[in-house]
């Protein structure tokens, strides 16, 4: 195999596994726009995503399909009760407490899982077979091309979703002035819980889609979550646009780290690039300068 | 207000160090002894949300640094124990000061964000490091503690050194928040812009809580290494970070004693529930969960004020000063 070629093997993994950060990044901050904080649960619904569609498609026999629709509807539902519940229901809404209820929220999500499906990794078969497919010479697994056309489903549509209607119009009115959308009539609340929910499903196909290749575990969301926060804030936290970039670039840079330097470090690098970005350039690659500094 | 607090010190102390006389059972000596240090990483944690409004969820990486760093450096290398202890709180602060000085900057997210990930990173190092750290099976073989010839080598000999070293701590937080440099981080955790019309150079502040509560984390792991010999990586795992976090808001942020019975009742807690080990999990999130939701000033001040008698120890909000206020 020549180095070339091996390079385009591993942008390929890289785009496989990146697409799946930047439906992750995209979850962090259609949250975070409406409402300002952090979801730490973000990476659980991809761990739940996964779990879901284990218990539809494999336990309950159900056909791939509905069972899909089913999961994303399941943990679309999470992500409303949890804005429902702990988040509508706080006594404090300064951001940083409700940053730590949602990590509240992350554990026990994680600790009902444990308790639910099991320690043990579980796994889910891929949506049409494991024969590679060959394109110019390097291999690519038929759940790659899924994840492909999946992600860029879900791009394009929530593209027109926030462009082309009114609800999703509404929603960037919220993000960009939360005092002048309830001035000009529109109901924020209702645009948070959408949030919310549109997060939780963003998640779920993650976890859906990103389950046949990785297996999945209770445990796997925290990992997955930061994952997908480090991609958000290497594009630029709160950008559309920003969180497929980062997602895509993390992806690429994992692949290239663990395949040509180490793999045991594989997934820090995501973490050192979180740090730096912090360090030196904390509005991220596509983002505009609207960090506070008193 | 100050010497009152020093009152009840010195009555929690002389409890604490009367305790062993009616404790036959090393167990519970070995529990209490983990309490004494999960408190010397809770009071400095409690001093950066209390005051600096922000939250770190690395803290487990700064206990695991000091465990770490002390356990490699003697057991390896031969170095001598107390001064190694030092050294590894030196690094560990520098470390803090390096991850402090650009998140603590910006909004109080990023640097949970930031700490996490620096804990997780640290806890990749220790399992894949293997030649230098033992790996993922651990670092046993660590010397004992030892000062003028006399070992400390039971649970019951090393309780009055890790008590002492918890109480000091216990003391100088209290030192600290009655002075100048106490009401400067009293005033920057009620308005930090306020506070730095005042003058008051907060970020300078709060780097510098920062990195005091990851050296008496530091200090706290040291200590917790060479106590038990054995370490290893699973107990500096993210979960310990944010067991101490909960321990913090359980008691209620700012208050030094809703502190000091956070980090006990939970760490007698979990013991008291063998049972239950299996929910373990779920039950850390679920407190974290009600308690942040209902009672944001703290699980206990929260639980006296609904019971009508708020005024066991002050109304909760006059006498703790309540950072993080600083939602965009």
């Amino acid at each position: 195999m020549t180095f070339g070629l091996q390079l385009f093997q591993f942008l390929l993994s890289g785009l496989t596994t990146g697409s799946t950060y930047a439906l992750i990044a995209i979850g962090f901050s259609l949250i975070h726009n409406a409402t300002g904080i952090v979801n730490f649960a973000q990476g659980e619904f991809v761990m739940l995503g996964g779990m879901f569609m284990i218990t539809y498609y494999s336990s309950l026999k159900l056909p791939m399909v509905l069972a899909f629709f089913l999961t994303l509807f399941s943990v679309s539902l999470i992500g409303l009760l949890l804005e429902r519940g702990p988040i509508r229901q706080a006594r404090s809404k300064e951001i940083l407490i409700l940053v730590m209820i949602t990590v509240g929220a992350s554990i026990s999500i994680k600790g009902l899982s444990m308790v639910l499906w099991g320690k043990n990794a579980m796994t889910l078969s891929s949506f049409s077979g494991d024969a590679p497919l060959l394109l110019w010479g390097a291999a690519i697994m038929p759940q790659s091309i899924w994840i492909f056309a999946i992600t860029l489903m879900v791009v394009v549509g929530l593209h027109y979703f926030f462009q082309g209607t009114m609800t999703g119009k509404a929603m960037r009115a919220v993000a960009a002035s939360r005092r002048t959308a309830v001035l000009t009539g529109i109901p924020v609340d209702r645009m948070i819980l959408l949030s919310f929910t549109l997060s939780g499903a963003l998640g779920a196909a993650a976890g859906i889609i990103l389950t046949p290749i990785t297996t999945t575990s209770y445990d796997v969301g925290v990992m997955l979550g930061l994952k997908g926060f480090s991609a958000a804030i290497l594009g630029g936290y709160g950008s559309m646009p920003g969180a497929v970039l980062g997602g895509l670039l993390l992806g690429v840079l994992e692949s290239l780290a663990a395949g040509l330097v180490s793999s045991e470090y594989k997934d820090a690098l995501a973490f050192l690039i979180l740090l730096a970005v912090l360090f030196f350039k904390p509005t991220g690659i596509l983002g505009r300068g609207r960090l506070r500094r008193v | 207000m100050g010497k009152k607090n020093k009152i009840y010190l010195l009555i929690f102390a002389a409890i604490i160090f009367a305790l062993p006389a009616f404790l036959r059972n090393n167990y519970h000596l070995m529990v209490l002894n983990v309490a004494a240090l999960n408190i010397l990483v809770v009071v400095g944690l409690n001093l950066l949300m209390g005051y600096a409004g922000q939250i770190s969820l690395g803290h487990a990486a700064f206990f695991g640094l000091g465990a770490y760093i002390s356990a490699v450096l003697t057991t390896t290398y031969g170095f001598p124990i107390w001064p190694t202890i030092l050294l590894a709180m030196v690094i560990t602060g520098m470390v803090a000061f390096a991850i402090g000085i650009p998140t603590l900057k910006l909004e109080g997210h990023y640097l949970v964000m930031a700490t996490l990930g620096f804990n997780v990173i640290v806890y990749i190092v220790m399992i894949q490091l293997e030649p230098v750290t033992g790996g993922p099976s651990g670092f046993s073989g660590i010397p004992r503690l030892q000062a003028a010839g006399f070992v400390f080598d039971s649970d019951r000999k090393i309780y009055f050194l890790l008590w002492a070293v918890s109480i000091g701590s216990l003391l100088l937080s209290l030192n600290l928040i009655h002075s100048r440099v106490g009401r400067a981080m009293a005033a920057l955790s009620q308005n930090e812009i306020a506070a730095r019309c005042a003058g008051i150079d907060t970020e300078r502040y709060k780097v510098k809580i920062f990195v005091l509560s990851a050296v008496l984390a530091s200090l706290a792991g040291s200590l917790y290494a060479h106590y038990l010999t054995f370490i290893s990586p699973g107990t500096f795992s993210f979960f310990y970070s944010l067991q101490v976090v909960t321990m913090v808001l359980v008691g209620g942020m700012g208050s030094l004693w809703g502190s000091l019975f956070g980090a006990l009742l939970l760490t007698l807690l979990p013991e008291a529930l063998h049972a239950v080990k299996e929910y373990n999990v779920l039950l850390y999130g679920l407190i974290l969960m009600v308690a942040l939701v209902f009672f944001p000033h703290g699980l206990f001040p929260g639980i006296a004020a609904v019971l009508g008698r708020g005024k066991i120890s002050g109304s909760p909000d006059s006498e703790k000063p309540l950072a993080l206020n600083k939602g965009t």
